[in-house]
């Protein structure tokens, strides 16, 4: 059994048993990195230093017994995407216009993260300012995906989504704007969650399209997400739509007991387009939920097919006003033009990188004078469908589940030349950041020996009911995470 | 169909301060018009009554009291700036 395989639950079980200390976790995650993340590419910066200071300290804690035994993730090292900042650790979104940029503050995650006394170990690689669905549009290097070399990893959060499925870390944070948290979660074979919007803090996440970014644990099993979260969620004075419900206790939804359980599972989710080891998975899946007890009726999402497009509208409407502060002056790379309007276009040609461009582009153009109305505010338009058929449903359904993602892992370089193929992978995932809802991707199997990902979406506000069916789920298959690193030198 | 025509291109890269190269216009400018014909698309869908949606959550107008509250010190802001002098982030010149 490899160090990580462990649950978070006994890893902290075994520090404050004395098994192990935060140093030789701390260790053997940076000696993973050492050994594995030339090939994968899940780090771009590992932190080592600080990290090893840190779990002195820590250790320290620990013998003179002032360390929480109730606080599981005490101790643990873990990994954040590199769009969120980190007070003295350089922070660049893989993009080379903040090739330079160390922060001068913590995002509230972060410190949230550092306040349970975890260690971070690096920052992770991500598609540049979290725009894509294979981490092919890093501004520094792809990432790989661990069962297979060949394949990517997904996107934007590949290098959270890697590291955790490499046993690089115990767990990551990563960030999840049209399915990047879930998608690349259920690529790699791993837990990945999107809040409900709200649920968790934006502050100190560089924001991408804000009305649909949020942020999530990427983790090996239910339960340590649950952690996780249980961790990073509430509400923040420093961002305004962080909302200020009271987070229930996740770990107490973990009962095993899905009985009575509705569930929906959309027709046009497990159709046409759906490859057929992903579809044959996800029937398996609701199989064993129906044995635990649940009950499943075919249901429709009719909007569904238009949330793509819709989407990306939207998105890089957002994208392109959101971006505009990245123009050389105050923080990032400058190149200096001959005057101020020659210095930002020169500094943002330099620095962003292709799809960063062509979304930027794609926002400006539908925000602009004459076209707004027919495509900005058409799409937002189509949003309140889109949410409206979630609400729909969820007056009579607990949950709804379907697949993460239309198939399995593709492969490096395949769709890199053709957005709106590209683009296509998000398809299941994009509906649910639309309409504001939280979902959760889990494994459910192999199709031709790649991950296949379970997404089950709850109502807003409700990741409990949703941890309740993934745990029962999870328990009742016991999926063997064995990534081979496939295509490459490492066994 | 094109949708978009290179001037148009030239003219949303000049809108958001991209300089864009003779190929790049070329390039990116023919994605950018599969995107868009995609987007009509939308176009299907009947939504005369339909009310836009900005936002999920129904947050608006939060606000808090006025306080005086330590914030980034000059120099941790300067810390990042490409250009500095006396203390302040140096530009190009904004006036001809």
């Amino acid at each position: 059994m490899e160090p990580f395989d462990y649950s978070l639950k006994e890893l902290s079980r075994r520090l404050h048993n004395g098994d192990t200390t935060v140093e030789e976790l701390v260790r053997t995650s940076l000696k993973r990195i050492e050994e594995v993340d030339e090939q994968i590419g899940a780090f771009l910066h590992v932190d080592r230093d600080n990290a090893l200071e840190r779990a002195k300290e820590l250790d320290q804690q620990l013998k003179n017994g002032e360390a929480d035994a109730d606080n599981v993730l005490f101790g643990l090292p873990m990994g954040i995407k590199d769009n969120m900042v980190t007070k003295g650790v350089r922070t660049t979104c893989a993009s080379k216009i903040l090739d330079n940029f160390v922060p001068v503050h913590d995002a509230t995650v972060v410190e949230k993260l550092y306040d349970a006394s975890t260690v971070m170990i690096g920052k992770l690689n991500m598609d540049e300012f979290a725009m894509g669905s294979s981490n092919e549009n890093s501004g520094y290097k792809i990432v790989r995906n661990p069962w297979h070399l060949g394949h990517v990893p997904g996107g934007s959060s590949g290098g959270s989504a890697a590291a955790v499925a490499a046993g690089e870390v115990p767990f990551s944070l990563g960030s999840d704007t049209g399915g990047s948290i879930r998608e690349p979660a259920a690529y790699c074979g791993v837990v990945g969650l999107k809040p409900t919007y709200g649920r968790v803090s934006r502050f100190g996440l560089v924001a991408f399209a804000s009305s649909l970014d949020q942020i999530g644990p990427i983790t090996r099993s239910v339960e340590d997400n649950a952690y996780v979260l249980q961790q990073i969620a509430g509400h923040d004075p420093r961002d305004s739509t962080s909302v200020g419900k009271e987070v229930p206790n996740y770990l107490e939804a973990l009962t095993g007991d899905v009985k009575g359980l509705r569930i929906g599972v959309p027709k046009n989710y497990m159709g046409e387009g759906v490859s057929k080891g992903v579809r044959d998975r996800v029937w398996e899946a609701l199989e064993v939920l129906k044995e635990l007890g649940a009950k499943v009726e075919e249901v429709n999402l009719p909007h569904t097919k238009y949330g793509m497009t819709a989407y990306y509208v939207l998105a890089s409407s957002e994208a392109s006003s959101n971006l505009a502060r990245f123009d050389g002056i105050r923080y990032g790379i400058r190149s200096e033009g001959e005057n101020l309007i020659e210095t930002y276009k020169q500094s943002r040609e330099e620095g962003f990188g292709d799809e960063v461009k062509r979304r930027i582009l794609l926002g400006t153009f539908a925000l602009s004078a004459g076209f707004y109305d027919a495509y900005y505010l058409k799409a937002q338009k189509v949003r309140t469908l889109i949410k409206q058929d979630f609400e729909d449903l969820f007056l009579n359904y607990d949950l709804i589940i379907g697949p993460t993602s239309p198939t399995t892992a593709f492969q490096i370089g395949e769709n890199v030349d053709d957005p709106l193929t590209m683009y296509a992978n998000d398809v299941m995932t994009i509906p649910i950041n639309m309409a504001g809802v939280p979902a959760i991707s889990v494994p459910c199997g192999l199709s031709d020996g790649m991950p296949v990902g379970l997404q089950i979406i709850g109502r807003h506000f409700d990741e409990a009911t949703i941890y309740r069916a993934a745990h029962a789920y999870e328990q009742a298959v016991n999926f063997k995470h064995a990534p081979q690193f496939k295509g490459g030198a490492h066994a | 169909m094109e949708r978009i025509s290179k001037e148009q291109v030239r003219h949303v890269a000049d809108l958001a301060r991209l300089q864009l190269q003779e190929e790049e216009v070329e390039h990116l400018g023919s994605q950018l018009d599969d995107i868009i014909s995609a987007a009509e698309r939308l176009n299907e869908l009947d939504t005369v009554n339909i009310k836009p949606t900005s936002h999920v959550v129904d947050v608006r107008n939060v606000m808090r009291e006025d306080e005086v509250k330590p914030s980034l010190s000059q120099e941790d802001v300067l810390k990042n700036a490409p250009a500095q002098q006396d203390g302040q982030i140096k530009v190009p010149s904004v006036l001809e």
